[in-house]
């Protein structure tokens, strides 16, 4: 045995006992159906929870519940401890500079429409333009809309090119004098593709202009660090990244943020009320009305530190190396198409089989207990764009092992047999 | 594996592989367009209503085995069906689907009871069946499952 075998086997090893740790911490990967272990091959739509979340959310609740910067009774401190600790916790996750960067919303699509309508209606005009992709999920495309409804601006779209890459020389042209804002996804929940967004910002800073990211996809897979990246804003949820759902995050750099109006009015956004004015409150408060989802909060918190104990050297590797292996085993299935084949990915799998539904393939691997989302994935104009009125999308998250790829494949080669 | 297997029965993908009753219908005077937004399935309807009876009825489109085997066993059974009979077999599928009740006299129809153990196919059984109700309405804004 050679010392490159020697320590790829050492660190195969090494990888399996990680991953069969991290298993423990998910008490739903224990689940069966019909007759089968839960195989859950659908972590691009929500992610599984462990413990040290349900627990965080449970202690709040058990111990701690009270209303967040309001009482001066022992709970609420200890509650409004608790929800700002989290918010601590987001903004090491995504290396921000201020903890009032971190904006807490229901999810990536509240960022998304809190950026619309606070940043986008206060200050875009009739002719202006706004750039998204072709391959957003529709809670990047429909604020913009709405948005260009309101106020006269152009939606301008990036073409996406047939290995599922953006058309780079397109984007470059687009960006003008008239364009107010680029709000794309670092990466598409459908094809998988890592953009290369560290460029693409770069370009549109060149001319000014800010850029929006949507971190929905790339959270819990990759590394984020806001500062590096420079995004103007950056937008994700809870729910992806092994914490609570309904709960997510609106990074924006504390200048604009401040310069924004309100999203919504109400309790805790404020500074003092009278019926002649009102004084907002400062950041992070100022876009918090009402009372928050402070159990979520807390357990996004715990959600983040777990992902920061694991550490993303170790995730990516995992990830990616399942990708690598389910890409080519399932390549070489007769009559498969792989939608989505960029050079850079996440563990997002995108097929379609010649002469079969993706929705029979879907009920098929559910009754072999392998979970998998079928159907357009939110993402209709780029199936419009790869001809598929859907597809199956398997995507891998830490928990995933190369066995439960094995399973996949086996019953893709089953589904074909039944349906021959 | 069992109810997967009476889902998916030798009928239905004979009628899958094969659907009846498929293209463009010449002279039609009934048409509607139905559409599950959730699997991206896509149906045209056509038929041909003389003196409140189906004379011709045919479909075209995009869609799974079960979508397309239920569109395919229902263009069947309704014709020479007059309007009110073919509304009445429309609640009786429904029920059958659904699993509120095993209606008489479905006839090959009874193929999709299987679908009663998916609910979430009862949609794509259905699709062209709420695409017939529109048709007979002449709707013109297309039918959505959702």
């Amino acid at each position: 045995m050679n010392a490159h075998t020697h320590s790829s086997l050492e660190s195969d090893i090494k990888n399996h006992l990680n991953v069969q740790r991290w298993r423990h911490d998910f008490p739903i990967l224990q689940t069966r159906l019909y007759g089968k272990t839960l195989v859950y091959l659908d972590n691009a739509a929500t992610t599984q929870k462990p413990y040290t979340v349900m627990e965080a959310e449970n202690h709040y609740y058990r111990y701690d519940n009270a209303n967040v910067h309001r009482g001066i009774h022992t709970l609420s401190q200890r509650a409004t401890e608790a929800f700002e600790y989290a918010r601590v916790a987001l903004q090491h996750l995504i290396n921000a500079q201020y903890a009032h960067e971190i904006i807490f919303v229901r999810g990536t699509t509240e960022a998304i429409n809190l950026v619309a309508q606070s940043y986008g209606r206060s200050r875009f005009k009739a002719g202006d333009e706004i750039i998204v992709s072709g391959m957003e999920h529709h809670s990047n495309i429909v604020p913009w809309q709405m948005l260009c409804k309101q106020v006269g601006a152009i939606l301008r779209v990036i073409p996406v090119d047939d290995a599922g890459e953006l058309d780079r020389n397109t984007y470059d042209a687009l960006l003008c004098q008239r364009t107010k804002l680029v709000a794309i996804t670092h990466v598409s929940n459908t094809l998988g593709t890592i953009n290369p967004v560290k460029r693409m910002i770069d370009a549109a800073h060149a001319h000014h202009i800010p850029v929006l990211l949507d971190g929905a996809q790339a959270i819990a897979h990759l590394p984020v660090d806001v500062q590096d990246l420079d995004c103007d804003f950056y937008a994700f949820s809870g729910h992806k990244l092994y914490g609570p759902t309904g709960i997510g995050v609106l990074y924006g750099k504390s200048a604009l943020l401040d310069d924004m109006p309100p999203y919504q009015g109400g309790g805790d956004m404020i500074s003092s009320v009278s019926f002649e004015a009102t004084t907002y409150n400062k950041l992070p408060y100022k876009f918090e009305a009402g009372t928050p989802n402070i159990a979520g909060v807390v357990g996004v918190g715990a959600a983040a530190n777990y992902l920061n104990s694991i550490g993303f050297d170790a995730i990516v590797g995992h990830e990616q190396a399942l990708l690598r292996y389910a890409t080519e085993l399932i390549s070489e299935i007769p009559g498969l198409r792989i939608i989505g084949n960029a050079s850079n990915k996440t563990g997002i799998l995108s097929f379609v089989l010649q002469g079969l539904h993706p929705h029979d393939i879907g009920t098929f691997l559910d009754r072999q207990g392998i979970a998998v989302r079928t159907g357009h994935h939110c993402t209709m104009p780029l199936m419009e764009r790869f001809g598929v009125p859907a597809t199956v999308r398997a995507s891998f998250a830490l928990y995933n092992t190369i066995s439960e790829v094995d399973k996949l494949a086996e019953a893709i080669y089953q589904v074909k047999e039944v349906f021959k | 594996m069992n109810d997967l297997r009476e889902l998916y029965q030798d009928l239905i993908f004979d009628h899958y592989r094969q659907p009846r009753n498929y293209g463009p219908l010449e002279h039609a005077n009934r048409k509607a367009e139905g559409y599950n937004p959730l699997c991206g399935d896509k149906i045209s309807l056509a038929m041909i209503v003389k003196d409140g009876v189906i004379s011709d009825i045919r479909f075209e489109g995009v869609g799974c085995a079960i979508s397309t085997a239920s569109a395919s066993l229902m263009t069947e059974s309704l014709k020479g069906k007059d309007e009110g009979e073919a509304l009445n077999m429309l609640k009786d599928f429904q029920a059958l689907v659904t699993g509120v009740a095993v209606p008489d006299a479905m006839g090959k129809l009874t193929v999709l009871a299987g679908v009663q153990a998916f609910p979430q196919r009862v949609k794509c059984a259905t699709l062209a069946w709420h695409t017939m109700q529109a048709a007979l309405k002449n709707t013109t804004e297309p039918v959505s499952t959702e």
